[in-house]
């Protein structure tokens, strides 16, 4: 009765735009958080054998919520030379990236904060607006270590955004649309030879596209085996090293928020989204159970995401640049020819 | 091992070599970067001064001298064995292969003798610290190329001879047990059997490290033809150790000069080398070796003669007059004490002859025209220790 009436619930324009904005600002540090604790904390302790974090609350789980609190007391230090007000502005301008992310995520058919007819679109062009606030970090800290680290950035920016593009367009051919929705309906009604079990997840024919999508993801995260922009043994964690307290939580909530959500884009688009095989996608139990079976998969993604992250030593710039164009591109476009003619024949 | 046959060919072949990573016809203005003294890539605090085009290195020159502590001087007012005490800090990922070169040079002045039961043990113990000292190489060179589980994996195994080298003589990282004319003590009970055991799992962590990183595509990658040593250039810098053996040079001081009260020729071990002289063939020269050092250890620990530890000696040390010099091969490389002694309680001069100053200076020759990135291979894999550079 309850699902009924909150499917029913219809408020008004600025009613409905302040509760998503409310929401939207809630989700996004929480699921940093999450993933933060997950898997920076825990699993990789348990990767590298040692214990992790054991003393705020039970067994350590607070301890990220503590770490923030500790930066929330920090000064705010800006280098002398700094641009101040570039150097000010920048980490909101790679958080802003991050929202604008989240609100074409969707966690059920009407669970998004703007359900876009051009959701693939959307999500690619505001992904790379990141790349701004880092050169910005930059060029504002008035640091040699900041300004490579944001000219690396710059390089990986180019480097990386075409594969995660076209491995994204074989998803976009087979399934017909560019919105978000739209895709995962489209997995969900799919069939594997007639089986209509578990609809057709992209994974099963795109998982070529997958993999590029992958690699590209942990390149756009700075993350290893790609993580030359912040590498902390040659500059010295890049563009951030002369943030100091919030401002640098800021680039921290930052980036893990953006590794969940480009999880969950991923689990969209290759994994069937919010949707359970069994359930009509127009069902309303979707308000409770596709934020949940979004959240396993988003789960699933990052665990695949972190492990690289955890276990793989770094390239060398020019190393990716190589990878990527001729590699990764190349593999994209037959992978983008060879859907588009199954297509047209199947 | 080769000599240099002649030193204005190698300079020449040097410079040109250097010229030829570098692209002078598009050389723009360029950016000096300091790197350290607090930089994480230099184990401490050594200072790099790179003068950069992008991120091309046009020169990197090495900036020693941070942590000078004066040990040379210091050894002219102790006595022998407080000395030995002093000089556990040189290298301080081996301690005790710092004192063994020392007290044996003491020992050669001296005529004195270690009982085969000490000389054994000490060999032992000796081989424990380069175990200890290189496998957190291996570790810490992954951590510099981003591998940052190699680090962890590398201090939890490191611990087992950490304890072993702890029970035995009380200090886990400053033994301070070597003595002139023996050791401090005998081993503990059981202390034979926990070593097998101990080198049981360093083997297998060496297997894992081969696995996790030597073999990764991605650390091949960045070491494979980077920081490449040819044979003469390693030499005419007076490189030693792993770095020399990486660049084909077969020359090891255990093997080719092994000073007496050292029992390396009653083991059945091998001398690694690697033809590359690039970031790869040392750090897999390194491998090998601390394969071979368990090697070593746990053949030892089978055919250990009983007996005394300490020969006599008398309570007051008073050395005669003379000069000596005994080197050994440390895990850093050649290490030697060149002890002066006018028959007094403190020698009259000690010079130390450590192995990563030499090795760090071949720095600006190998890093004109590497990348920012290779600049951090090529420190990892030359591994040096501050307190072993600076003294």
């Amino acid at each position: 009765m309850t699902l009924l009436l909150a499917a029913s619930f219809d408020p008004p324009y600025w009613l409905s735009t302040l509760i998503k904005v409310l929401v939207i600002s809630a989700v996004v540090p929480t699921t940093a958080l999450i993933l933060g604790m997950v898997f920076l904390f825990k699993i990789m302790s348990w990767m590298q054998s040692r214990l992790g974090p054991q003393e705020a609350g039970p067994r350590g789980t607070l301890q990220l919520l503590a770490d923030g609190v500790k930066f929330l007391q920090k000064e705010d230090i800006a280098p002398d030379g700094a641009d101040l007000r570039v150097f000010r502005i920048a980490p909101l301008v790679v958080l802003m990236s991050t929202l604008l992310l989240y609100v074409a995520l969707p966690a059920s058919m009407h669970l998004v904060v703007a359900n876009l007819d051009v959701g693939v679109f959307y999500v690619l062009a505001v992904s790379s607006l990141s790349v701004i606030g880092v050169l910005m970090a930059g060029y504002g800290s008035a640091s040699k270590y900041s300004l490579m680290g944001a000219l690396r950035a710059a390089g990986q920016l180019i480097a990386y955004e075409l594969p995660m593009v076209l491995a994204v367009i074989g998803v976009v051919i087979q399934a017909g649309t560019l919105s978000l929705n739209g895709i995962v309906v489209q997995q969900a009604d799919g069939a594997i030879f007639g089986w209509t079990g578990i609809g057709f997840p992209y994974i099963l024919t795109q998982f070529v596209g997958f993999f590029i999508f992958i690699a590209a993801v942990q390149a756009e995260l700075t993350q290893p085996p790609f993580d030359m922009p912040v590498a902390e043994s040659e500059i010295v964690s890049g563009y951030q090293v002369e943030y100091t307290g919030f401002r640098f939580l800021l680039f921290f909530l930052a980036e893990f928020a953006t590794a969940f959500v480009f999880a969950g884009i991923a689990a969209v688009l290759f994994l069937g989204g919010w949707a359970v095989p069994w359930l009509e996608t127009s069902s309303d139990w979707y308000y409770v159970l596709g934020p949940a079976v979004l959240f396993a998969k988003v789960m699933l993604v990052s665990f695949l995401i972190f492990w690289v992250r955890f276990t793989y030593p770094r390239f060398r710039e020019d190393q990716l640049q190589s990878f990527a164009w001729k590699f990764l591109i190349p593999l994209a476009l037959v992978n983008i020819v060879i859907t588009g003619i199954l297509k047209v024949v199947l | 091992m080769t000599a240099v046959s002649d030193p204005q060919s190698v300079s020449a072949l040097a410079a040109e070599a250097t010229d030829n990573r570098v692209n002078l016809d598009f050389e723009t203005e360029g950016m000096t970067l300091n790197m350290g003294p607090q930089h994480p890539a230099t184990h401490g605090t050594l200072r790099i001064i790179a003068k950069l085009d992008g991120e091309q290195v046009i020169s990197a020159e090495p900036v020693c001298g941070y942590m000078h502590r004066g040990y040379e001087k210091l050894t002219e007012v102790r006595t022998y064995p407080q000395i030995n005490a002093l000089i556990n800090r040189i290298d301080w990922l081996g301690s005790f292969a710092n004192e063994v070169p020392f007290i044996l040079a003491a020992e050669k002045l001296m005529g004195v003798e270690a009982p085969p039961r000490a000389q054994w043990i000490r060999t032992i113990l000796f081989e424990m610290s380069r175990i200890a000292n290189i496998s957190l190489f291996l570790g810490d060179f992954g951590l510099q190329l981003g591998g940052m589980t190699a680090g962890f994996y590398a201090f939890r195994d490191r611990e087992w001879v950490l304890n072993q080298i702890e029970s035995a003589t009380g200090g886990r990282f400053h033994p301070n047990f070597d003595r002139i004319g023996g050791l401090k003590d005998d081993l503990p009970k059981g202390w034979i059997e926990s070593s097998h055991l101990a080198m049981a799992r360093l083997l297998a962590f060496c297997d894992e490290m081969e696995d996790l990183l030597i073999g990764n595509e991605i650390f091949q990658a960045r070491t494979r033809g980077i920081g490449v040593i040819p044979a003469e250039v390693g030499l005419s810098y007076g490189l030693s150790g792993a770095n020399l053996r990486a660049s084909g040079v077969d020359w090891d001081l255990r093997r080719d000069s092994c000073p007496p009260g050292l029992v390396y020729d009653k083991a059945d071990w091998k001398v690694w080398t690697h033809p590359d002289g690039d970031c790869f063939a040392r750090t897999w020269v390194r491998l090998q070796e601390t394969r071979e050092a368990a090697k070593i250890v746990t053949q030892l620990l089978d055919t250990i003669p009983s007996g005394p530890v300490m020969a006599k000696v008398p309570r007051i040390i008073k050395v005669p007059e003379g000069e000596a010099y005994v080197a050994t091969e440390n895990p850093l490389g050649e290490m030697g004490y060149y002890v002066v002694s006018k028959g007094d309680l403190v020698p009259f001069r000690v010079k130390i002859r450590s192995a990563s100053f030499n090795n760090i200076s071949i720095v600006p020759w190998v890093a004109r025209g590497a990348y920012v990135p290779d600049l951090i291979s090529i420190l990892g894999s030359l591994y040096f220790i501050l307190g072993d550079i600076d003294r």
